[in-house]
């Protein structure tokens, strides 16, 4: 009888039943999901929705298509899909009726001690597999509801080393009725005895393509109306991780759709738009940087002028007085860091070997800023000594 | 008697004096009913808090003027017990994580899950959400980040949190991209001018536009230093003119002394007299950063132009030592020995 629950044309059934399904639980809930987040609200449903892993999903689709699956630790950068992937797993295995009794989701913001590896997580791979009751033939056409549970230990790279042992012999010992799935961003945090029981999964950095792909799609959904250059603005601000990029995206539809004025976003900020005012609702590149933080280049632009050597006299005061503005102003040192050493490594003009120092600088300057010293004096040491290279000592 | 940055504080967004640009849009955000996850960095003085405030108002309504404190035990997965203070209204809570230092992840998970799972009391409120706001989010430990990634996804119906920090550069990077980036620049020198200007008339002070302009000079454009000073002054004169002398605060005016006392002699003894100096201004609690940093533009002004990167490189240097080591002493103490002697080398013109 088992059989049949995992024969491709019962699945083929299922996808298409969940998608009507899920379309229809949406109009009830149109309120609720108004206010979700868009990273929430268009989380991939299926596993064919999820952009740009298509290794990763394809060997996942038929790793479910045989009924069976492995212990899984998913690694790759923030916002490449890893926690999607294993819901939207998760979700068309089990389907809305199971997977609560099935599915433990433990993620960094739970207590995860060696404590709870002892108590919780053994207790729940222990417990022997609740007989679903009550469900139909087309709930279990619908989804395959295979004789196993899903253990999701998501941000595992911040479980203690003590932690993750303790979690050894757990895995094996209730393999035939548990499987682990571990998501990380750091693949060497997880100890070698726990990767080698997994069979590991690389989510790669999004391509361009697919993440611009993404955002449009949902800017069409939410009707949003986008700047030229909008979408290049949004990835290259994201630097890879969509999630980031679809929560700039959000912010800035709230900030324009809800205003009436034009969407002049900055204070203090003299090159600004100077096309803002045509239709207020238009997103527009300027908005999106100033949500994501990103100076204006023409702070950039005074700052790199101020460095340059001067014939006889001392860079300090002019280097000082833009520096004390920055600060002032409430940039990020850590913004201006990266900011500037793009500026620095693409700049033609300077010869490799002053960039060689350069970069030297802008190393400790990052070391520095993490390890929490003061930013003022940090940049204005960063611009100083850049300063100093460039004249030549 | 309050003092005047309490008592003059604007208590809604139309009565915040600049930035209207912003608090435009924090209105419209309060407004729409979909209020994001927020993050306001800036200067301190540059009325983050002040603006938060007055958003929460705008929220709520008054009713989020109704605070009160309490004190909270929580407990370590060691059995630690921790005193926590935790300020609330029936709308928002307010409270400070940095304040129980390394512990800072047990309160921040455990209560914030508390408060998520809880749904608004208040039947007739505004808001289906509570407000979190969280002072000093640029100083909790990488856990307690990492507690709240998850947290403010999953309970995001119940909750909003207001992060406020200095700086976004010790924000962990998954914490910036759930929330909406709010710079909150300092006031320009004109702002605080129209700002101490305006604070003048309703004490009904007779005021010089020369020295409010001189105000909000030296403020180096820090709202309530300079309206601290202003205070002060009044405080002191019976009548100001313009060329009323802005009185340093002491210990600024004792780091000046200390300044000068190391340009004018540089031997271990002038060292020893310094370390005196450096102590004193350690027991009256002024942060070791300030020192530094204060000392060192202090020094800066007063050297040749050739001499500044260098003085700076050091000053920065030992910045970082100081966030790194456990002794602060030690390393005020080996800026100012490396000071004296890169200076008396300079002098010189030779290298020792």
């Amino acid at each position: 009888m088992a059989a049949s629950f995992f024969n491709n044309k019962a699945r083929a059934a299922a996808a298409a039943a969940s998608s009507s399904s899920k379309s229809k639980g949406g109009d009830n809930k149109e309120d609720s999901t108004r206010l979700q987040p868009w990273v929430e609200k268009y989380r991939p449903k299926t596993l064919d929705d999820v952009a740009a892993q298509d290794h990763t999903t394809k060997v996942l689709q038929r790793t479910l298509q045989a009924s069976n699956l492995p212990h899984m630790l998913f690694y790759g950068p923030p916002g490449t899909g890893k926690t999607s992937t294993i819901l939207a797993l998760a979700k068309s295995l089990f389907g809305p009726a199971l997977y609560r009794s099935r599915i433990l989701e433990l993620n960094a913001s739970d207590e995860r001690g060696i404590g709870i590896v002892r108590e919780k997580v053994k207790n729940f791979a222990r417990a022997q597999l609740s007989q679903p009751t009550g469900l139909d033939a087309a709930y279990r056409a619908q989804y395959p509801c295979p004789p196993f549970k899903i253990i999701i230990l998501d941000e595992a790279d911040s479980m203690t080393q003590d932690a993750q042992s303790a979690l050894r012999r757990t895995m094996e010992t209730y393999s035939r009725i548990t499987r682990f799935c571990l998501v990380c961003n750091y693949v060497t945090r997880i100890i070698e005895p726990l990767a080698s029981r997994c069979s590991k999964f690389r989510f790669k950095m999004l391509d361009n393509s697919a993440a611009g792909e993404r955002i449009s799609n949902i800017a069409e959904q939410e009707g949003l109306q986008l700047e030229d250059g909008v979408v290049d603005t949004l990835i290259r601000c994201g630097e890879g991780d969509l999630r980031r990029a679809i929560t700039y995206m959000q912010s800035a539809a709230r900030l324009v759709g809800a205003t009436k004025p034009p969407a002049v976003k900055d204070a203090d900020d003299d090159a600004e738009m100077t096309d803002a005012g045509s239709n207020s609702s238009i997103i527009t590149v300027r908005s999106i940087e100033e949500i994501a933080g990103v100076l204006p280049e023409d702070i950039l632009d005074a700052l790199v002028e101020a460095m340059q050597p001067k014939s006889g006299g001392s860079v300090y005061e002019a280097v000082s007085g833009v520096i004390t503005d920055l600060v002032a102003d409430g940039w990020s040192a850590t913004q201006l860091v990266g900011q500037l050493y793009r500026r620095v490594v693409f700049n033609e003009a300077i010869p490799d070997i002053q960039k060689n120092k350069i970069v030297m600088l802008f190393s400790e300057m990052d070391k520095r800023l993490v390890d929490g010293s003061d930013e003022h004096l940090s940049m204005l040491d960063l611009a100083l000594r850049i300063a100093g290279v460039l004249r030549g000592d | 008697m309050a003092l005047l940055v309490d008592k003059l504080r604007p208590r809604t967004l139309d009565a915040l004096s600049y930035h209207p640009e912003l608090s435009d849009r924090l209105r419209s955000l309060a407004q729409s009913g979909d209020f994001p996850h927020l993050l306001v960095y800036g200067p301190s003085g540059a009325g983050k808090k002040t603006r938060i405030i007055a958003t929460l108002k705008e929220l709520y309504g008054p009713g989020v003027e109704k605070i009160k404190i309490d004190a909270r035990v929580f407990q370590t997965t060691s059995n630690r017990k921790l005193e926590f203070n935790i300020v609330s209204s029936v709308y928002h809570l307010e409270i400070t994580p940095a304040d129980v230092g390394q512990y800072d992840r047990v309160v921040v998970q455990e209560l914030l899950k508390e408060v998520a799972q809880t749904q608004q009391v208040d039947l007739g409120a505004k808001q289906r959400f509570k407000v979190v706001v969280i002072n000093e989010a640029d100083h909790l430990t990488r856990d307690a980040q990492a507690a709240l990634r998850r947290t403010m996804e999953k309970y995001s119906p119940n909750l909003r949190l207001i992060l406020l920090a200095n700086s976004t550069s010790n924000i962990i990077a998954p914490i910036r991209s759930r929330t909406l980036l709010v710079r909150v620049a300092a006031p320009t020198e004109s702002d605080i001018c129209s700002a101490l200007h305006l604070a003048g008339k309703k004490e009904g002070w007779t005021e010089s536009e020369v020295l409010n302009k001189r105000i909000a000079k030296e403020s180096g454009r820090n709202l309530r230093r300079a309206l601290l000073m202003f205070e002060s002054i009044y405080a002191q004169n019976e009548k100001v003119t313009d060329k009323t002398l802005i009185p340093p605060p002491d210990w600024e005016a004792l780091v000046a002394l200390t300044a000068d006392e190391i340009l004018a002699e540089r031997s271990p003894a002038r060292l020893l007299q310094v370390r005196a100096r450096l102590y004193d201004l350690l027991t009256h609690c002024i942060p070791p950063t300030t020192i530094l940093k204060t000392l060192t533009f202090k020094l800066v002004a007063r050297v040749d132009d050739a001499l500044k990167p260098e003085v700076i490189k050091w000053s920065a240097f030992y910045e970082h030592r100081i966030k790194l080591g456990s002794k602060v002493i030690f390393h005020l103490e080996a800026f100012v020995a490396k000071f004296m002697r890169i200076y008396e080398s300079y002098l010189m013109g030779m290298d020792f």
